[in-house]
């Protein structure tokens, strides 16, 4: 018991890193119809961005925990956001009447590309950093196991929490979110009552890049390890969850991150940790076989 | 106010506008009359830049527009109710109406809207309504109310009464007249029903072919013979 419910907490925490990548590919597809495949290296930099933040905090001498973290969270936003933004705007925009494979295509090629300029600008070697919160609460302690969650998880949950919180706020209820809306319905209609299509996009990439920055915080903080190459898996990781909650669903991006983190973590934690990954794509494969639309998609065909 | 000069649109290989000429003067009400693929609704979308005019200008309050993006000849003071309406069926009543207004950078909303639901008092029932649950005739009110929301000085409408039952049409007809005597706004309309639409206007133009074959005085067209056998004789 104890040891199942260590697992939930631990899949839990790592559902909810999926889930913040994963809204930023399903949002980018409500909008655009394409999937950004330079997302997953958004959150690859936004973690190189906070590993530097933190020792930049750490050589300024600022030793408060949350002061420290506030900056580097807020920093590591920015930049983080400045890259999607620059993506959006060097790979994707000029190809807005171009056939839907020629995005595509540019996303892989951005993609690739980022991995690269990481790699040779920050170098090939694991980026560690040294535990920067540590310790944790016991929550219930078995026969000869102890359930413990981690002051970083308990982190991890109150931030994803609130960024969901703030996020449904933008999209349901500020001009914002309705010109986003309008514009994944009908873009020609969303410039003919004035909406700037354009800039609505650019801050769509701005929005996801930020929680991609958030969740590479978090990794960092967690993990503690960053390589250049970790956007690749926790981007199809995270695709894989947008795809299971539903393409273009915000709340199926955060159910899909959930469910994939505990597949996962019971995976790893009842069977082996080397086939957890194989786990995470047969899903994929199931439910693009199966549901295509997902869990809390729409289907394709809408009544007119 | 609104002037097309030598306006050409073309569709790929098609040439679907072959040199527009017209104006629009304030207060007007003017239409726009002729067959299914005469280039009517092009011509209508073209003014704001969906599509964009291959060659020849189109001048609003003396200011050349033509190259603009469509959001910015929108803030300018045009709103458009496309053809087929399209209303953003996902999105409630309310929120349809609330991107209307858009355009206005501070807008005195809470009063647009009691203007839009007195004008269509069902908007007001249904506003948390999703969009696409409305009637074909409630679409239309809600795509002219959405576009009155942005306080346009120049209505478009494209074929307002296509799919509504005879005494909606009326109804819709007597609304536009309203809007025009009432909020002062100049209005140009596309319109399939030639005898309502030249009951209404002031003035009108005749399609075909992508070019305008016929202008005048409404009374004119409806007496015009040409005009009779052609739009009206059998139809209204």
């Amino acid at each position: 018991m104890g040891y199942f419910l260590q697992q939930l907490i631990n899949g839990v925490t790592l559902g909810m890193i999926y889930g913040l990548v994963a809204i930023g590919y399903t949002m980018v597809y409500g909008i655009l119809g394409m999937i950004n495949f330079a997302h997953g290296e958004i959150y690859m930099i936004g973690a190189f961005i906070s590993i530097l933040g933190f020792i930049l905090v750490g050589l300024a001498g600022i030793t408060a925990v949350p002061l420290a973290l506030i900056i580097v969270l807020t920093a590591t936003m920015i930049f983080t956001a400045a890259y999607g933004w620059s993506v959006e705007r060097v790979a994707y925009r000029p190809l807005r009447q171009a056939p839907r494979l020629a995005p595509l295509i540019s996303a892989i090629g951005m993609s690739i590309f980022l991995q690269n300029y990481v790699q040779l600008s920050q170098g090939a070697q694991v980026k560690t950093l040294p535990p920067f919160i540590e310790g944790g609460v016991v929550l219930l302690r078995d026969a000869d196991f102890a359930v413990r969650i981690s002051y970083v998880q308990l982190l991890i949950w109150l931030l994803t929490l609130v960024l969901m919180a703030g996020f449904a706020w933008i999209i349901g209820r500020t001009a914002l979110g309705r010109a986003q809306r309008a514009c994944a319905e009908d873009r020609v209609m969303a410039s003919l009552v004035g909406i700037n299509v354009d800039r609505t996009i650019s801050l769509t990439f701005v929005l996801g890049a930020a929680l991609a920055a958030v969740a590479g915080t978090m990794v960092t903080l967690y993990y503690g390890v960053v390589d250049f190459f970790i956007g690749f898996l926790a981007g199809i990781k995270a695709f894989t969850a947008a795809v299971l909650g539903g393409i273009g669903s915000l709340p199926g991006a955060m159910l899909g991150g959930l469910i994939l983190g505990l597949v996962e973590a019971f995976w790893s934690a009842y069977f082996t940790t080397e086939y957890k990954d194989v786990a995470a794509f047969t899903i994929l494969v199931l439910v693009l076989i199966f549901r295509p639309t997902g869990l809390l998609g729409r289907p394709e065909v809408e009544k007119v | 106010m609104l002037s097309l000069a030598h306006v050409h649109v073309y569709h790929g290989p098609i040439h679907a506008l072959r040199g527009v000429d017209l104006s629009v003067e304030m207060g007007e009400i003017v239409t726009l009359i002729g067959a299914n693929g005469a280039g009517k609704s092009t011509l209508l979308m073209s003014i704001c830049g969906a599509p964009r005019a291959g060659r020849g200008r189109v001048l609003w309050d003396g200011e050349d527009i033509t190259d603009l993006p469509s959001f910015e000849i929108i803030r300018r003071g045009i709103a458009q109710v496309p053809e087929g309406r399209r209303i953003f069926s996902r999105m409630s009543v309310l929120e349809n109406l609330l991107v209307g207004a858009t355009p206005l950078e501070d807008g005195q909303r809470e009063e647009d809207l009691q203007r839009v639901f007195a004008l269509f008092p069902t908007l007001k029932d249904r506003q948390h309504q999703r969009g696409g649950t409305l009637s074909g005739g409630e679409q239309q009110m809600l795509a002219i109310g959405r576009a009155l929301m942005g306080r346009p000085r120049l209505l478009l409408l494209d074929e307002p009464s296509l799919g509504l039952a005879p005494r909606l049409v009326q109804r819709i007809f007597e609304i536009i007249e309203a809007i025009n005597r009432e909020q002062n706004v100049t209005v140009f309309l596309v319109e399939q029903n030639a005898y309502h639409a030249l009951r209404l206007a002031h003035r009108g133009y005749v399609m075909a072919n992508g070019r305008i074959v016929l202008a005048g005085e409404s009374k004119a067209l409806l007496a015009n013979r040409e005009v009779r056998a052609a739009y009206l004789e059998g139809g209204v």
